[in-house]
């Protein structure tokens, strides 16, 4: 197995092409406005990207991605709003010092559940700790009792429907369908200004490569291939000794946790967090994401959330009525025509690019290319990290180029 | 049920039930397989063979009787846990992952790292490698190692399935037709295999294949409609009127 170096290779340049494109490209080419945009999208990527681990490689598709989203990003919101809440900053309601939508809804002293949320440590634990437990209780309740599939799907996609009412019901605690808004500063710093929105971009793009770095790591680990091998043949892994329903709790709570990541990110870039990103249409759209990107590839996942998210900005400035239809025909799209998104269409115009060159077919250290045309047994190995199909050297460059051409214009 | 006595055998069915919506697949079977023993079992289509295989490895559950390996009940353990009291399944039809390489359908049946972080910090070690270039060898595969799976010949896949098995060197390998769709020149390379791998551990195969069936078997078991027809050597039971005129005859 000497694919090792041909492995990081690859690995590196299409990291550096999205760095480029991420940190120096869109910085410099765009206004402060749109850069923000381009951060707002980001923070949806890392949904995307734990969709890829859980559904692409796994074959566990959650529909309700949203609610990790939700959870993440309120648990962020809630230490903001009771850092803007200061008694001064509230001393025309009738009980200072509390959120003001509580002091609205005739509560008169903070809820318990809040008060965690005055501690910066606690709530940075909160982050992640409260949308994994909920991931592992709900991978506990279904996948110990081999719920999975289409089932699967249509639960997780009830639990953000629950969540949702629970939210906008909940007006007292949690600001209902409005959310949690009027958020200014993180630890005394103006998070609304030019500078601060920049600054925390570029912390989305540090967080993001937290994310895509351990995401690789588990794809190319053999915990990866067992996900493939999971989702192919799930009584074969059980029979070789594995406890499959632990397996995809595991990958169930990973996808949940950096859900959650982009979550609060999404609160700090944007000054909000509302009921309408934790439902059934949010989720959804988060799956599409991630099926334009190509499944199985971790960087396809943020080139497919930032062409979706373009076209959605473009598109619904200037047709709102038009875009849920655009996204409608995009799924189908994707799914009869691309089945492995973009990181299929740029792999196999590297492919088209190379050919002539070099006979991949017969070269000593690569393995058999197998046939493209086939969509249900998408080639992996364990040198698959990013990309669909494995022959790729130097044609990396193209993987980024195709998504860059789509997003410079966002 | 519980109060049974302890055998010397290696597995031990006793009074083993099954139905599936009232109708009996396996009923009321007693079969007793010795420590280093070649069993094969034939019958029909529907006797209930693959359900005997299903029962014993925890993929169906029975409704009464007892499952007892090394005299301990397992009837009520998971699937993960039978294999690793070291019983290994092989499917009727070629059950491997076949958008895995030969080499890494074998590394994930390697017996270590079972665990998600075992998997997940899983190295790739000389020992491993040796144990499975080991394995590949005797399946046949050893030059085959870097090919997706789905590209091997149905036969190669049959030996794929049985090599990631031999992988966890379990002590009772159950094999379902493991020469189905074999050319007769792969069947006498698999009989040749399975002589080779019994030497330390049992072997219950099913296997239709009667000329097959003669190469390996050390003792014969008919099942017919859930129960046993007939059980001896090879020659008793193809002799046997019963085994002829529902098997054998047609
Ligand atoms: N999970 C199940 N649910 C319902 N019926 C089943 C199930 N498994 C097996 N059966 C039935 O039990 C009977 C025995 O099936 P089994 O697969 O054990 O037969 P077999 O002896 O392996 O046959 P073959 O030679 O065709 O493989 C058949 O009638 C089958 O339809
Ligand atoms: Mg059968």
């Amino acid at each position: 197995m000497n694919f090792a170096n041909t492995v990081s290779w690859r690995h590196m340049l299409s990291m550096a092409c999205l760095l480029l494109l991420l940190a120096i490209v869109l910085p410099i080419t765009l206004d402060a406005f749109r850069l923000n945009l381009v951060g707002k999208y980001l923070t949806y990527a890392f949904v995307a990207i734990g969709l890829v681990l859980c559904w692409g490689m796994g074959g566990i598709l959650s529909l309700g991605q949203g609610v990790f989203f939700g959870l993440g990003g309120y648990c962020m919101a809630m230490f903001l709003k009771l850092e803007s809440s200061t008694p001064e900053a509230t001393a025309i309601q009738s009980t200072p010092g509390i959120p003001d939508f509580m002091d609205w809804n005739q509560i008169t002293e903070l809820p318990a559940l809040w008060i965690p949320f005055q501690s910066l440590t606690l709530t940075l634990i909160a982050i992640i700790a409260v949308p994994v437990l909920f991931a592992f209780l709900i991978g506990v309740a279904m996948f110990k009792r081999r719920v999975s599939g289409v089932y699967f799907a249509i639960i997780t996609q009830a639990i953000a429907a629950i969540l949702t009412i629970l939210i906008v019901g909940q007006q007292g605690y949690t600001g209902g369908v409005n959310g949690i808004t009027d958020l200014r500063t993180f630890m005394g710093w103006d998070i609304r200004s030019d500078g601060a929105k920049t600054v925390l971009y570029f912390v989305t793009i540090a967080f993001l490569c937290l994310v895509v770095f351990m995401a690789q790591f588990i794809s190319r680990s053999k915990l990866g291939r067992l996900l493939v091998a999971v989702r192919d043949q799930e009584d074969r892994v059980r029979f070789s000794g594995y406890e499959v329903a632990n397996i995809k709790i595991f990958i169930f709570c990973v996808a949940a946790a950096f859900s959650a990541i982009g979550g609060a990110l999404f609160t700090l870039q944007v000054g909000f967090m509302s009921p309408t990103l934790v439902g059934i249409v949010p989720s959804i759209e988060m799956v599409i994401y991630c099926a334009v990107g190509g499944r199985l590839s971790i960087l396809g996942a943020i080139y497919g959330t930032l062409l979706v998210n373009w076209a959605k900005t473009s598109l619904s400035e200037s047709f709102p009525e038009l875009w849920l239809f655009g996204l409608g025909a995009l799924f189908i799209a994707v799914v009869m025509i691309f089945p492995k998104g973009l990181a299929g269409v740029a792999n196999s115009l590297a492919d088209r690019f190379r050919k002539p060159r070099l006979d991949v077919a017969s070269s000593p250290d690569m393995p058999t290319p197998v046939d493209d045309s086939n969509a249900s047994s998408t080639p992996l190995t364990s040198t698959t990290h990013q990309s669909a199909t494995r022959h790729s050297r130097p044609g990396s460059a193209v993987h980024g180029a195709a998504g860059a051409a789509g997003d410079i214009g966002a | 049920m519980s109060i049974r006595t302890n055998t010397d055998y290696m597995l031990a069915l006793t009074d083993l039930s099954v139905s599936f919506d009232g109708f009996k697949a396996v009923d009321d079977l007693n079969l007793f397989v010795d420590e280093n023993e070649i069993r094969v079992i034939i019958g029909p289509n529907g006797a209930g063979k693959t359900t005997v295989l299903d029962l014993i490895c925890g993929k169906t559950r029975s409704d009464s009787g007892s499952i007892k390996f090394w005299n301990e009940e397992i009837s009520h353990l998971n699937e993960p846990r039978i294999v690793h009291k070291g019983i290994g399944r092989k499917f009727q039809t070629p059950s491997i992952y076949e958008d895995l390489s030969v080499f890494e359908n074998l590394e994930l049946s390697y017996p270590r790292g079972h665990d998600v972080f075992g998997a997940l910090f899983f190295k790739r070690d000389s020992e491993v490698s040796d144990r499975l270039q080991e394995v590949a060898e005797s399946v046949f595969l050893e030059d085959h190692l870097d090919k997706q799976a789905a590209l091997l010949s149905h036969g190669q896949k049959q030996w794929l399935e049985i090599g990631m098995l031999l992988i966890q060197n379990p002590k009772l390998l159950m094999l379902d037709e493991p020469v189905a769709g074999m050319s007769i020149s792969e069947r006498e390379k698999t009989a040749e295999l399975l002589n080779r791998i019994t030497r330390e551990r049992s072997v219950l195969v099913v296997e239709h294949d009667m000329k097959f069936v003669e190469d390996i078997a050390h003792k014969v078991t008919v099942l017919h409609q859930g129960r046993i027809l007939a059980e001896g050597d090879m020659d008793t039971v193809q002799n046997n009127p019963d085994v002829i005129e529902v098997y054998l005859g047609h």
